[in-house]
């Protein structure tokens, strides 16, 4: 790979396309577990999926210190892709970081590693974003909360080990606590805090 | 209303799309995501200055700045009315900055930026209806310092605002709170509904559309997701009601909507009309009639 390849692989239109890409990740946030394509992706390094890279580019800059877990921090490429088309500034603590890039979804470090506000100030904590194969197999879960008319049944793998009871002590954190975006190929959906999940299956 | 279509072609070049810079936008769908996620608490950021006053709705407008494209249609209403200054000064500072399509019909719209009403003709899922808030802070009146009321909110200690109710009934045997009227949000957080008359607060419970707050001066935004739970703040022996009204809307006879009051002459006549104009347009278009047309 070339040294400068970290340079090429950005959006032809960021204005255009971080806004589409943003209306999804607005309207998955708004109505957990639905399902919004991204269409206009960057292309950035292998490693690093085309749909994470949209989030990135949509909503990370100089102001949001990022964590990236082991896999993606161990490739140089992505770390410059990363640092070139959004500027933002990489931290090594979980606790610190404003968005947090997870590629190795299975294996991630817990929820409550990460950021998770204050009482006061709920919205200082970390916003995760998981790789994820797609959001048709896996555990079924059944979501409630606000965004759901009553339930909605959702799905998404690799799902990280023990998630439903993490997800638990996260929701019982509320108002603290993380929020999810699933970057799933081409689409994301969101698991902001204040959803309940229970295994769809009991 | 003539159709504004014409100003699409005078879209400023200079500027980026939605007037607003790329960062800026960055930061507040930052804070619009967080609002979602923790539905009526008021996240902060970085209000800007926008070519308009404070007071005109520079909280909304960088809301819906930040939210719209190319695709969405914009609809814009002042108490109500797609025909009023603020309403038609905000459209046009859009049609200019991003060029898109604006219509009055509520049902056609994607994004609705409204000061202090909720459209009469109920809200579909995928709709967005940003609010102008002047003052966020439902304790602010009753609490000046923002220290204390972050304090409250965290220890979700809101008997203060009850108290306040509470000599509304003492002083004038009723909630005497007829806007701005204070609900809580999802069990957790009381929230302004930004001072829309109280005769809307139930259209905000369980409502499929997304409603977004923007307070530019202070530098606020929140946020109630689809099918939230809103409950305006009551007691077991004076529950929360709404206004009634003695007759019907004088041009398209509509009886369960808010009406303002309009003065007609110089010796105390007056009449009530839909204070939606949309709605009242469109009952009269298919025929109804008020008794001032009757």
């Amino acid at each position: 790979m070339a040294e400068t390849d970290f340079l090429s692989g950005g959006l032809a239109d960021p204005v255009m396309a971080g806004q589409s890409a943003f209306r999804a990740i607005m309207q998955a946030m708004a109505e957990p577990g639905t399902v919004h394509a991204v269409s206009d992706c960057p292309t950035p390094p292998g490693g690093l999926s085309r749909t994470m890279a949209a989030v990135a580019t949509t909503l990370c800059d100089a102001d949001t210190p990022i964590w990236l877990d082991p896999s993606l921090a161990g490739n140089s490429q992505v770390v410059k892709w990363l640092a070139f088309h959004t500027g933002a500034p990489v931290t090594a603590e979980s606790g610190d970081a404003m968005f947090g890039f997870v590629s190795d979804t299975a294996s991630m470090p817990t929820l409550d590693r990460f950021a998770q506000g204050t009482d006061a100030y709920p919205d200082r904590s970390t916003t995760l974003v998981l790789a994820v194969d797609g959001f048709d197999a896996g555990q079924l879960l059944s979501l409630a909360g606000p965004g759901i008319e009553s339930t909605r049944r959702f799905a998404f793998a690799p799902m990280p080990e023990t998630f439903i009871d993490q997800w638990s002590g996260n929701r019982a954190r509320f108002p603290r606590g993380v929020d999810l975006i699933l970057a799933g190929p081409a689409a994301v959906a969101c698991l902001p805090r204040s959803t309940r999940i229970t295994s769809g299956e009991d | 209303m003539t159709h504004l279509d014409a100003g699409r072609e005078e879209v400023i070049a200079t500027y980026n799309f939605a007037y607003l810079d790329e960062q800026t936008k960055r930061m507040i769908r930052r804070a619009i995501l967080k609002g979602i996620a923790v539905p009526g608490y008021q996240v902060p950021f970085a209000s800007r200055e926008m070519p308009m006053p404070y007071g005109w709705g520079t909280g909304g407008v960088q809301v819906t700045a930040a939210i719209i494209g190319p695709d969405d249609r914009l609809k814009v209403i002042d108490q109500g009315a797609d025909d009023t200054t603020n309403a038609i000064s905000i459209r046009k500072f859009f049609e200019r900055t991003t060029g898109v399509e604006t219509t009055t019909v509520t049902a056609q719209a994607s994004i609705i930026q409204t000061r202090h009403r909720i459209p009469e003709t109920p809200l579909a899922p995928g709709q967005v209806l940003v609010f102008q808030v002047p003052i966020p802070e439902p304790l602010r009146f009753l609490e000046p310092r923002e220290t204390e009321t972050r304090t409250m909110h965290a220890l979700e200690e809101y008997g203060v605002m009850h108290v306040k109710l509470y000599e509304d009934i003492a002083r004038h045997g009723h909630i005497a709170t007829t806007y701005a009227y204070p609900v809580k949000v999802e069990g957790r957080y009381v929230t302004d509904p930004s001072p829309t008359p109280k005769f809307d607060n139930p259209k905000m419970h369980r409502n499929p559309a997304l409603q977004l707050f923007g307070a530019g001066r202070e530098m606020r935004i929140y946020a109630i997701p689809p099918w939230t739970e809103v409950v305006s703040l009551d007691f077991e022996d004076h529950p929360f009601e709404v206004q009634a009204f003695e007759r019907p809307c004088a041009l398209c006879g509509a009886a369960d909507v808010f009406l303002d009051e309009v003065i007609t002459d110089d010796r105390g006549g007056r009449m009530f009309v839909c204070s939606d104009t949309d709605h009242c347009n469109t009952r009269q278009d298919q025929g109804h009639v008020g008794e001032q047309q009757g």
